[in-house]
């Protein structure tokens, strides 16, 4: 059966979720094997659950100057097993950096890619969800080796064990892709939520929060939830949250199992990150809020008054 | 220090966007069109640093004729000239093809810096800054929410899921900015008449010594094999808080096996 690589995604030792979605995926494309790239030691306990998930062969490409430097190594590292395995597809997760890297692995294999795609079926027609996710779009690359990046949460993982053979590879990094290095990661109080990408739920607050000080309403809703924080524009404009938790055309996109969202009005722009969420809640105290339209379940009611009442009533049913 | 900031005319969102019913590429022409948000940032910040270090600032767009409106405002903004590439020809380019062009006319300008926008709105590819210093053989400096220059160094602070990065270059390098780094300004009177009298060079495909074989629809290394609206949202349910509505919406979580 054709091989298709995926490039796993991770963190801290472990595959980020989407990795499995990956490989699930790729399963429809053919014979799917994992591909780890990172520092010294990052295979560690990855490599078995990316066997449960269906990787027949995980190939294990480990240097300093993977991490050391961005993007240009993993995709260089990638280029040159495209080269070798001559892959039927290569996944890449939808993540800043995955796109990023399918990108120039685009460019050095003289392939096309599909920009994320929500779903690929077995003929390797990928479906898009564009224009703030008014219009569905199938695609498909017409030149070199297919790469697809897929965005997290469109598929749905499920197990389906397979060899996991590792095969070490050695990794080259050129001068050329040392051109950007990394001095330093900092981490900003990640605290203990999910990531907002890869979170099966989700909870955003908006301008209706009123301030920096009412996010922890919001917060509360989420922790109860196991959920990730988002936020929109209007709030992370303000200061009130950071940056990079903001939904929506110019933050990040996320779909995840259920969107909540908390005093957000549903301009076009924030829905455009949203809209492929499963289910949709909202509170608002405005009926006329564009945000109902998308909602499968609405309260119009004062968030102070809902929110809190919310929370305590999840951690009373969950006791 | 001279720096190309790359600037892209998109339909703008408020607007209704379509895909052309013929060759399923995006509508350009129908509807309002406007400056891609986050490159107006990137207009922003090398204005920024050439305030700090000096040298020029050119605007680089490739688009249908009317992208001139979207590079006046960098004009306006106050970027000393512009690079026009516009060619039929292109009609219809994939990302690495955009990539392609918009490489082989930064290859006959001078700079030490490349500055574009982190994502545009229309196919939200997020990926230019990676293309291009990946043809450019240059540094890649991307989702910059902060920016250094030192010299021939550049120190970047790259936004990440749960922090930032920092990243570290010698010139020349590809930077793209995301919006946090900075508040764009709004063209002033002065800048806007200014504006129509700086140099502004239209490049054709073959003027920029691209092969038309590598660009344009026929060539792209993707397609749209079809589109469909997205079937609107079946209407859900909305309530009126009387005092329960957390409740209601808990049951309502609860029913759909959630919580
Ligand atoms: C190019 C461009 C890109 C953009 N990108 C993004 C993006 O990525 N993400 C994004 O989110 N936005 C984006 N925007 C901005 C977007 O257009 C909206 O301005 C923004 O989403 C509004 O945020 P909001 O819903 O929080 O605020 P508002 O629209 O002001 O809505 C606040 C809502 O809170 C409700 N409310 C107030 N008080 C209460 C209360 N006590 N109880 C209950 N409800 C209450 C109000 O009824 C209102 O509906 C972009 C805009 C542009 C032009
Ligand atoms: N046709 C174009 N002309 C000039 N700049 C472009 C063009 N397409 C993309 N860019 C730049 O690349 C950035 C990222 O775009 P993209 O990777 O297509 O989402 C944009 O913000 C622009 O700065």
């Amino acid at each position: 059966m054709a091989e298709v690589l995926v490039l796993v995604e991770h963190a801290a030792g472990a595959a980020k979720k989407v990795t499995f979605e990956l490989l699930t995926a790729a399963r429809r494309l053919g014979e799917p094997s994992a591909v780890i790239l990172g520092a010294p030691g990052t295979a560690g306990a990855i490599t078995d659950r990316l066997a449960e998930y269906g990787a027949a062969k995980i190939y294990l490409g480990e240097s300093d100057d993977i991490d050391g430097y961005l993007v240009a190594p993993k995709a260089e590292a990638l280029a040159a097993l495209v080269a070798d395995r001559q892959p039927a597809a290569v996944l890449v997760a939808a993540s800043a950096e995955g796109k990023e890297i399918a990108g120039r692995l685009a460019v050095k294999t003289g392939s096309g890619f599909v920009a994320d795609a929500v779903d690929i079926d077995s003929e390797g027609t990928a479906t898009q969800s564009v224009f703030g996710g008014a219009t569905i779009v199938w695609s498909r690359v017409t030149k070199g080796t297919p790469i697809f990046t897929v965005r997290p949460n469109s598929v749905a993982a499920k197990p389906e064990p397979a060899a996991g053979a590792v095969e070490e590879v050695s990794v080259q990094v050129s001068a050329a892709a040392k051109g950007a290095r990394v001095i330093e990661r900092v981490v900003e109080d990640k605290g203990s939520r999910p990531d907002l990408t890869e979170a099966s739920i989700v909870v955003s607050g908006g301008r209706g929060m009123g301030g920096p000080e009412n996010f922890s309403l919001v917060e509360a809703l989420a922790d109860s939830l196991g959920a990730a924080v988002g936020a929109s524009r209007a709030a992370t404009d303000a200061g009130w949250y950071p940056h990079q938790n903001q939904v929506g055309q110019t933050g990040v996109t996320v779909s995840p199992q259920l969107y909540v969202a908390v005093g957000i009005s549903g301009a076009i722009q924030h829905r455009a990150g949203m809209q492929t969420s499963k289910t949709i809640v909202a509170v608002n105290k405005d009926p006329e809020a564009p945000i109902f339209e998308l909602a499968d379940f609405g309260v119009v009611g004062d968030l102070f008054q809902v929110v809190p009442q919310l929370t305590e009533e999840i951690v009373k049913r969950k006791a | 220090m001279n720096i190309v900031v790359l600037v892209k005319q998109v339909p703008d969102t408020w607007a209704e966007r379509r895909l052309r019913d013929d060759d399923k590429t995006l509508d350009r022409e129908s509807g309002d069109a406007v400056i891609n948000e986050i490159d107006e940032y990137a207009v922003e910040e090398a204005l920024r640093l050439q305030e700090k270090h000096g040298g020029e600032v050119t605007v680089l767009s490739m688009g249908p004729p009317r992208a001139i409106e979207t590079i006046r405002k960098a004009l306006a903004m106050g970027v000393d000239k512009a690079v026009h590439l516009t060619d039929d020809a292109l009609h219809g380019s994939c990302a690495p093809q955009t990539s392609l062009a918009l490489a082989a006319v930064l290859g006959t300008l001078e700079y030490d810096l490349v500055i574009c926008g982190s994502e545009a709105v229309d196919a939200r590819v997020s990926a230019m800054g990676a293309l291009l210093a990946e043809r450019l053989g240059v540094p890649q400096l991307t989702g910059a929410r902060k920016v250094e220059v030192d010299g021939t160094t550049v120190r970047i602070e790259r936004q990440t899921e749960n922090g930032y990065d920092v990243v570290e270059a010698a010139t020349p390098a590809v930077i793209s900015v995301v919006e946090k780094i900075n508040d764009p300004r709004y063209p002033s009177f002065k800048g806007i008449m200014a504006a129509k009298k700086k140099p502004l060079r239209t490049l054709s495909v073959a003027d920029a010594g691209i092969d038309p074989a590598q660009v344009g629809l026929a060539g792209a290394t993707s397609e749209v094999v079809e589109f469909t609206a997205r079937p609107p949202r079946e209407a859900g349910r909305v309530v009126r808080d009387e005092g329960d509505g957390g409740v209601k919406l808990a049951d309502y979580l609860a029913s759909q096996k959630i919580i």
